[in-house]
């Protein structure tokens, strides 16, 4: 085999390889949901469920503050309360309240973010409106529970924690949140 | 095509364009080699400019010279063009003209790929640095380009875009290129493990580029669709994830801050022994060293993410794999050291540079190992400390083996020998304001001083007044080895054909300056 003949050789599985690693970063992508659905990370649209049975921690409360926003969609979104004491361990149901104020029909998606970021372990949540996209027809009004439970295992110097919602309009990529929840 | 000509001796059937096409159409590996060093040095100045303009704006507290939008965009540009403009192609410069006659080939395997992968350059960086005149300015949301902000940006977001995959296609194929080159094209009876260490370093970073920019290419091109296409990959409003982006984008990231390194251990490896006149401690352990951090170097991206989220568990796997490095890295200080122990040495600047390399890269290594330490990771993150340390290993290490190395050949490729008195001034300057600039910085890390943030508190203002002496002193000192280049292309002493005693590779039985045309008929090496 002639230098010429090696040469294009070597440079052929190399850009072979090129080609292949070029389609490892996008394989990344499913690849990094997988471990993050393995690892318990990151599943929002999932919701939680109870395997045992928790004692109510009557020794304490933690006071819960609800927070509610929208980004660049025209909706008015709040709690029904503003906070609520709980106990660790206690089931409880909160309610929120969202308006469509256009007259146009809006997809949104709530995105929840808790503070401190160590209540994300500890916080169960069994039902939520924001394991699905909202449809929200011109100048509609909806109400919509959000069910959760403080685990007791949230350390005793937290008494006060912050869980917060945003609404993020869904424009023509609904699709993919769908096929977010239905995969989950 | 078998005589061995000078280039201005014209040959029947080989046809030398005169002027600019000259420059434009060349496939020489030699005339290539000059044209990506000359491009590196000219994007130095610029990202220097930059680098300047930073720490003029920090000479004081409070805001003088830039705005702070200008100044997130200049912090971002320094950081882009450094890198893919400065440090990648002047490795690549001197990957064209040394191996091909280092291994005794008469040029590299794809002459023509290698004039297009050149000639990517000038486009990707006018692209690059034409972005600060879009509406929206440059791209401001620092050299990782991490959304949400870089999925926010104006279109100059964009042409930096653009300009990375230009820069990504055309070091793809400068590694097709030196791969097949150093695999193919090697004189006979130089097998691999006689090869010389720059070679070596070269080849393993040529297979981590192709491994690792091709990843980059599909981050960015995703950030593009992003952008413009309505896709969601890191969108977290369409259910995407910026922080997946980090994941990608480190996992190109950290291999190429080996890719900027290993070339600079290559040179540091030739230079050393030259002028110890002692063969290098260790050869094959340096090999196997190189290959070592070449492959940790992909398993230990997300400690650059520590305070990103992460489980405990990850963390400590990333933290260990990084610490893990630091035992091949320490194999090599050790064999350099080694090779300098009761060695005849003489300390020319090629050898001053070298020595310099091995004691700051020494301290940058030191302070990149605390900072794999999740927990001082966590407090020293995006602060000064982190500025420290990778310009103690990018300036101090990529930079300083460029210097010497630049030195070390420049007898080779021009003929000339250079301006001992002058390089030796540039050394000693540079050694001074380099510390100058950077040492303090850990200093400011430590306090708390945020990086990439144009203002800051007042108990900050002595050490940021000494830094930005300290970097203004450097920067001049550049132009100082830009006068003993071009003094030494026009002229001086007549080098000799192997002007270091000690020098043993095959370049040196080449005249100087190396003929345009080197083993066309490949030397045996026994």
């Amino acid at each position: 085999m002639s230098v010429v003949q090696a040469n294009s050789v070597v440079m052929r599985k190399l850009l072979i390889f090129t080609v292949v690693m070029f389609g490892f970063g996008f394989a990344l992508v499913p690849f990094y949901e997988k471990i993050c659905e393995i690892a318990g990370i990151n599943n929002l649209l999932q919701a939680d469920t109870l395997t045992t049975n928790t004692q109510v921690d009557t020794s304490r409360w933690v006071t819960v503050e609800l927070d509610a926003n929208t980004r660049g969609l025209p909706w008015q979104f709040k709690p029904l309360q503003s906070s609520l004491r709980v106990r660790p361990g206690e089931l409880v149901q909160v309610m929120y309240e969202v308006r469509n104020n256009s007259d146009r029909e809006v997809n949104g998606q709530a995105i929840p973010s808790y503070s401190p970021q160590l209540l994300a372990k500890h916080l169960k949540k069994l039902e939520c409106f924001c394991f699905s996209k909202q449809v929200l027809k011109p100048n509609e009004t909806r109400q919509m529970p959000v069910q959760f439970m403080i685990e007791p295992g949230l350390p005793i110097d937290y008494d006060t924690v912050t869980i917060s919602y945003t609404f993020f309009e869904l424009g023509n990529n609904a699709a993919i949140i769908d096929n977010n929840a239905s995969r989950s | 095509m078998a005589a061995v000509h000078d280039h201005d001796v014209g040959h029947a059937h080989d046809h030398h364009p005169s002027g600019m096409m000259r420059w434009m159409m060349t496939t020489n590996h030699k005339d290539i080699g000059s044209m990506y060093l000359w491009f590196s040095f000219i994007m130095f100045l610029t990202g220097g400019v930059m680098a300047l303009t930073i720490r003029a704006e920090l000479f004081q507290p409070g805001i003088q010279i830039v705005q702070p939008e200008f100044f997130n965009q200049l912090t971002t540009m320094h950081g882009l063009v450094m890198v893919f403009g400065a440090i990648m192609p002047a490795f690549v410069g001197f990957a064209n003209w040394q191996i091909p006659m280092m291994i005794g080939a008469p040029d590299m395997a794809f002459a023509r790929m290698n004039n297009w992968s050149f000639w990517l350059l000038p486009p990707a960086a006018l692209l690059l640095t034409a972005s600060f005149f879009v509406p929206g300015g440059a791209p401001a949301g620092g050299w990782t380009i991490y959304p949400p902000l870089s999925v926010q940006m104006g279109m100059g977001m964009d042409m930096a875009i653009f300009a990375l995959h230009i820069m990504g296609a055309s070091s793809i194929m400068g590694s097709i290129n030196i791969i097949t080159t150093i695999l193919n094209m090697r004189a006979p009876g130089m097998t691999l493990m006689k090869m010389p260490l720059f070679v070596w370093t070269w080849l393993i970073t040529a297979y981590l580029l192709v491994m690792v920019m091709p990843v980059l290419a599909g981050a960015v091109t995703m950030l593009l669709t992003d952008r413009n296409f309505g896709t969601n990959f890191f969108n977290a409003a369409g259910g995407g994830d910026p922080v997946m982006f980090q994941h990608i984008f480190w996992f190109f990231g950290h291999p190429e801050v080996y890719i900027m390194i290993l070339p600079a251990f290559g040179i540091v490896s030739e230079i050393i022994p030259t002028f110890a006149r002692k063969p290098l401690f260790g050869y094959s352990s340096m090999v196997y060293a190189t290959a070592s951090i070449a492959i940790l170097s992909c398993i230990v991206w997300a400690h650059h993410m520590f305070t990103a989220g992460m489980p405990v568990t990850g963390q400590l796997f990333f933290m260990y794999a990084t610490m893990l490095i630091a035992i091949p890295t320490g194999v090599k200080v050790f064999n350099w050291t080694a090779t300098m122990w009761r060695g005849s040495m003489t300390f020319e600047t090629p050898m001053l540079f070298a020595i310099g390399f091995i004691f700051l890269f020494t301290v940058g290594g030191f302070s990149g190992v605390i900072c794999a330490i999740v927990p001082i990771d966590i407090q020293v993150q995006d602060t000064y400390y982190v500025i420290a340390h990778f310009h103690y290993v990018l300036v101090s290490g990529a930079l300083f083996g460029i210097f010497g190395g630049a030195y070390y050949w420049l007898p080779k490729w021009t003929g000339h020998m250079y301006d001992e008195t002058l390089g030796k001034w540039h050394f000693w300057l540079s050694m001074f304001f380099f510390n100058l600039t950077f040492f303090v910085q850990h200093f400011l890390g430590l306090a708390g001083m945020p990086r990439r943030i144009p203002d800051y508190a007042l108990q900050f203002a002595d050490f940021n007044m000494i830094s930005s002496i300290g970097a203004f002193g450097f920067g001049f000192t550049q132009l100082l080895f830009l006068y003993v280049v071009l003094k030494c292309i026009r002229g001086g002493v007549k080098a000799p054909a192997s002007p270091w005693e000690g020098a043993k590779t095959l370049e040196w039985t080449l005249p100087s300056p190396a003929p345009y045309h080197s083993f066309e008929t490949p030397p045996v090496v026994r």
